[in-house]
C-alpha cells in the first residue's frame, strides 16, 4: 500500500529561485491495483515517484510505503519497493547473473536462497540464454528483462514504474506492460507514471492527473468520465488541465 | 553503517574495476611499464647518440698551426678529434654547428712556452657555449693542453733541480662519517616521496571519477540509490575501492621501479663496497614513508570522489582534477629543493608535510614530535576530505545537479 499525504518537493535554485516540483500531493494506492500518474513532461511525475522510492527527500508532507514512513525509515521503504524507470540503467561490465545477484545481496538474500530466486526469475523471464553475458553486449529488450529481474529479486510488495516504456520499441514495451499486469495479479501495489494516454487507459485501475506539481484530479476511469462528461482520456486530461487555476 | 553492505558494494566495484580497461591501464599497466620504458628508452637514445659522437669525433680547426707544430701534431694524433683545414669563416661554421671548435695559437707560442714570463702566451678556444658537442670538443682539446702543461712544468722543475713534491706542500682528505643508509636516503630522499605522492594521486584518479561521475553518465546512479543500501554504505564501499586502486598503483610502480633499477643499484652497491663508499637504502625508512602516505592516499581518494560526485560527466570531472594535480605536485616536489626542511608550521600543510617528513625519515632522522604532528594533521585532512565525499553523496543538489 502507498499512502501519500501532502507530499511536497521544492528544489532550491540560486539563479532561478525556488522550483516547486511537487505541490501537496495526497493519494492512496491499494495492493492488487495499478495507480497511474498521468502528466505532461515536467509535470512532476518523476519527482513524485523518486520521493516515494526515497531517492529524494520531501520538503514537506510524507508518505507511507508498505507500512514504512519515507522520512523515518527510507532504507526499509527501499527494501520493500521495486523501482524501474528508463533512467535506471544497468552496470555494463557486469553479467545479467552478477547484476541480479548484486541487488539480491543488497536486499539481504544470499546462498541457496539467492541462487534459487535468481534461477526462478531467469526461467520466468527467459534470461537463461544470456545470463552470463555482460550487460553492455545485450539488446535493449534483453536489458529490460534484466532490469525487471533486478526489481523483482527481493519480491517487493510495492512496485514503482517511472515512464518505463519511454524510448522502447513495441516488443520491449509489451514485455514491460505484461510485467506490470503480472505484478497486479500477484497482489502487488503498483504505481506507474506515463504521458501516453493509451497506456494509462489500458493498464490503470486509478488515474491521477498531475500538472505543474499539483494533483488536479484522481479516480477510476469511469469516475473521471462521469466528472468531466468526456469519454476519451485525452479529452479528460486536456479539460482537467485547462480548468486548473 | 552496515559492514555487510559495504563489503557487497566493494566486491561489486572491484569486479567492475577489474573489467574496466581504463582503470587497469592507469592502475597496473602504465605503472609497470613507466620505469622500464623511460629508462630503456632514454638509455637507448643516449647510448646511440654517444656512439654516434664517438664514431664521428669532434671536428675542430687549428688557427696559426705553425706557431705550435709539436702541439698541433699531438692534437692531430688524439682520438676523437678531427682537424680540418683552417678558414676565415670559423665563427659562422661554429655557429652553424658545422665546426665544433677552433683553436688559435698566438705567434711564437711554442718558443714562448719554453721561457718563463709575467705574461704567459694565451691560446684561444672558440666554441659554441652550452652546445653539448662543442663542449665535448673543448674538453678534449683542454685535455691535450693539460698534458702539455704538466710536461712543461715537470721539465722546468727538473731544470731547477726540484721535484714535483714542491708543488704540494700539504694534502687534504675528505672522510664520510654518516651511516650508509643516511647517504643513500639523502640521494633518493627527495625523489622517492615525490614519486609515491604522484602515483597515489594518479592511481585514484580514474576509478574515483568512474565510480561517481561515470555512474551519473551511464545512468546507474538512480538504480543503486533505489537499493536498500544506505548512502553512507555506498560511499564507503566506493571509497575503499578507490583507496585500494591508489595503494595498488603505488605498490606496483615501486615494484617496477625497484626491478628496473635493482641491477644498476646492485652494481652501485658492489662498486660502493669495493671502493669503500657508503651507500645503502634503509628498509625501515621506506616502510615508514609508506605509512605516512596512507592518510594522503585516503585524502586523494576522497577529494577526487567528491569532485566526481559534483561533476555531471567524466569529462567535467577530469577538467576539475587536472589543476588539482598541479596543486599536489608542487608541494610534493618541494622535498627535492635543497635546504627546504620540515618545521612545525610546514608540518601542518597537506602534501608538503608528508613530502618533507619522508625526506627526514629516509635520511634516518626521526624528529618524533614533528612526525606526530604530520601524522595527526594528515589524518585530520583525510577525515575532512572523507566527510566531504560522504556529505556530497547525501546532497541531492550534488547528485542530481542539472
Amino acid at each position: 500500500m502507498i499512502e501519500a499525504t501532502n507530499l511536497t518537493k521544492v528544489f532550491r535554485d540560486r539563479k532561478g529561485g525556488d522550483i516547486r516540483a511537487v505541490h501537496g500531493i495526497s493519494f492512496r494506492c491499494q495492493p492488487g491495483q495499478i495507480y497511474g500518474l498521468l502528466g505532461a513532461n515536467g509535470a512532476g511525475k518523476t519527482t513524485a515517484l523518486r520521493l516515494l522510492a526515497t531517492i529524494l527527500r520531501p520538503t514537506n508532507g510524507t508518505a507511507r510505503v508498505a507500512g514504512f514512513d519515507i522520512r523515518e525509515q527510507p532504507e526499509k521503504v527501499r527494501a520493500n519497493v521495486g523501482f524501474l524507470s528508463t533512467a535506471t540503467a544497468l552496470y555494463g561490465r557486469l553479467t545479467a547473473r552478477e547484476t541480479v545477484e548484486y541487488f539480491g545481496r543488497l536486499n539481504g538474500l544470499n546462498g541457496d536462497k539467492l541462487r534459487r530466486r535468481t534461477e526462478e526469475l531467469f526461467a520466468l523471464l527467459g534470461i537463461n540464454e544470456f545470463a552470463d553475458r555482460r550487460c553492455d553486449k545485450l539488446s535493449t529488450g534483453m536489458k529490460q528483462k534484466i532490469s525487471i529481474a533486478r526489481t523483482l529479486v527481493h519480491d517487493p510488495p510495492v512496485m514503482i514504474f517511472d515512464e518505463p516504456t519511454l524510448g522502447l520499441d513495441v516488443m520491449a514495451a509489451r514485455t514491460i506492460v505484461g510485467f506490470i499486469r503480472d505484478c497486479r495479479s500477484r497482489g502487488k501495489t503498483v504505481i506507474f507514471s506515463s504521458h501516453v494516454m493509451s497506456e494509462v487507459q489500458k493498464l490503470c485501475d486509478y488515474i491521477g492527473i498531475i500538472h505543474e506539481g499539483r494533483l488536479l484530479a484522481g479516480g477510476s476511469l469511469a469516475e473521471l468520465r462521469q466528472r468531466t462528461r468526456q469519454a476519451d482520456l485525452e479529452e479528460i486530461f486536456v479539460q482537467t488541465v485547462e480548468a486548473a487555476p | 553503517m552496515n559492514l555487510t553492505s559495504v563489503g557487497i558494494i566493494y566486491r561489486k566495484e572491484l569486479i567492475d574495476a577489474l573489467r574496466d580497461r581504463r582503470t587497469i591501464i592507469s592502475t597496473i599497466v602504465l605503472p609497470i611499464l613507466m620505469f622500464p620504458l623511460l629508462t630503456l628508452g632514454f638509455g637507448l637514445v643516449a647510448q646511440k647518440s654517444m656512439q654516434k659522437m664517438e664514431r664521428e669525433g669532434s671536428t675542430i680547426m687549428l688557427l696559426g698551426e705553425t706557431n705550435a707544430p709539436a702541439l698541433a701534431r699531438t692534437i692531430r694524433q688524439t682520438d676523437g678529434l678531427r682537424v680540418v683545414a683552417p678558414s676565415e669563416d670559423y665563427v659562422v661554421l661554429i655557429s652553424e654547428k658545422k665546426l665544433r671548435a677552433a683553436v688559435e695559437f698566438p705567434p711564437n707560442f711554442e718558443q714562448e712556452t719554453r721561457m718563463t714570463s709575467d705574461k704567459p702566451p694565451q691560446v684561444k678556444i672558440y666554441n659554441f657555449e652550452g652546445e653539448t658537442r662543442s663542449q665535448v670538443a673543448v674538453r678534449n682539446v683542454q685535455k691535450v693542453f693539460d698534458d702539455y702543461r704538466k710536461q712543461l712544468v715537470a721539465e722546468r722543475l727538473a731544470e731547477s733541480g726540484l721535484t714535483k713534491d714542491v708543488l704540494k706542500p700539504f694534502a687534504t682528505r675528505e672522510e664520510n662519517v654518516a651511516a650508509p643508509e643516511k647517504v643513500g636516503g639523502n640521494v633518493i630522499g627527495g625523489l622517492f616521496p615525490y614519486l609515491i605522492i604522484f602515483l597515489c594521486f594518479m592511481g585514484s584518479l580514474a576509478p574515483a571519477i568512474d565510480l561517481t561521475a561515470g555512474e551519473k553518465e551511464r545512468g546507474t546512479i538512480e538504480t543503486i540509490l533505489a537499493s536498500p543500501a544506505s548512502r553512507l554504505d555506498l560511499v564507503v564501499g566506493k571509497f575503499l575501492l578507490v583507496f585500494t586502486a591508489s595503494i595498488v598503483t603505488a605498490v606496483v610502480s615501486l615494484a617496477s621501479f625497484a626491478l628496473t633499477f635493482s641491477l644498476p643499484f646492485l652494481v652501485a652497491r658492489e662498486f660502493a663496497k669495493r671502493n669503500q663508499l657508503p651507500f645503502d637504502i634503509s628498509v625501515s625508512g621506506v616502510a615508514s614513508v609508506f605509512l605516512m602516505m596512507l592518510p594522503l592516499a585516503v585524502m586523494f581518494a576522497a577529494v577526487l570522489m567528491a569532485i566526481g560526485l559534483y561533476s555531471k560527466t567524466t569529462k567535467e570531472a577530469h577538467s576539475y582534477a587536472s589543476p588539482l594535480m598541479l596543486l599536489v605536485l608542487m608541494p610534493a616536489m618541494a622535498a627535492m629543493v635543497p635546504g627546504f626542511d620540515l618545521n612545525a608550521t610546514l608540518a601542518l600543510i597537506p602534501v608538503l608535510n608528508v613530502s618533507l617528513v619522508s625526506k627526514e625519515v629516509l635520511t634516518g632522522n626521526y624528529p618524533w614530535l614533528l612526525i606526530l604532528l604530520v601524522f595527526a594533521s594528515s589524518w585530520g585532512y583525510a577525515a575532512g576530505a572523507l566527510s566531504l565525499a560522504v556529505s556530497a553523496f547525501e546532497r541531492e543538489s550534488v547528485l542530481f545537479r542539472t
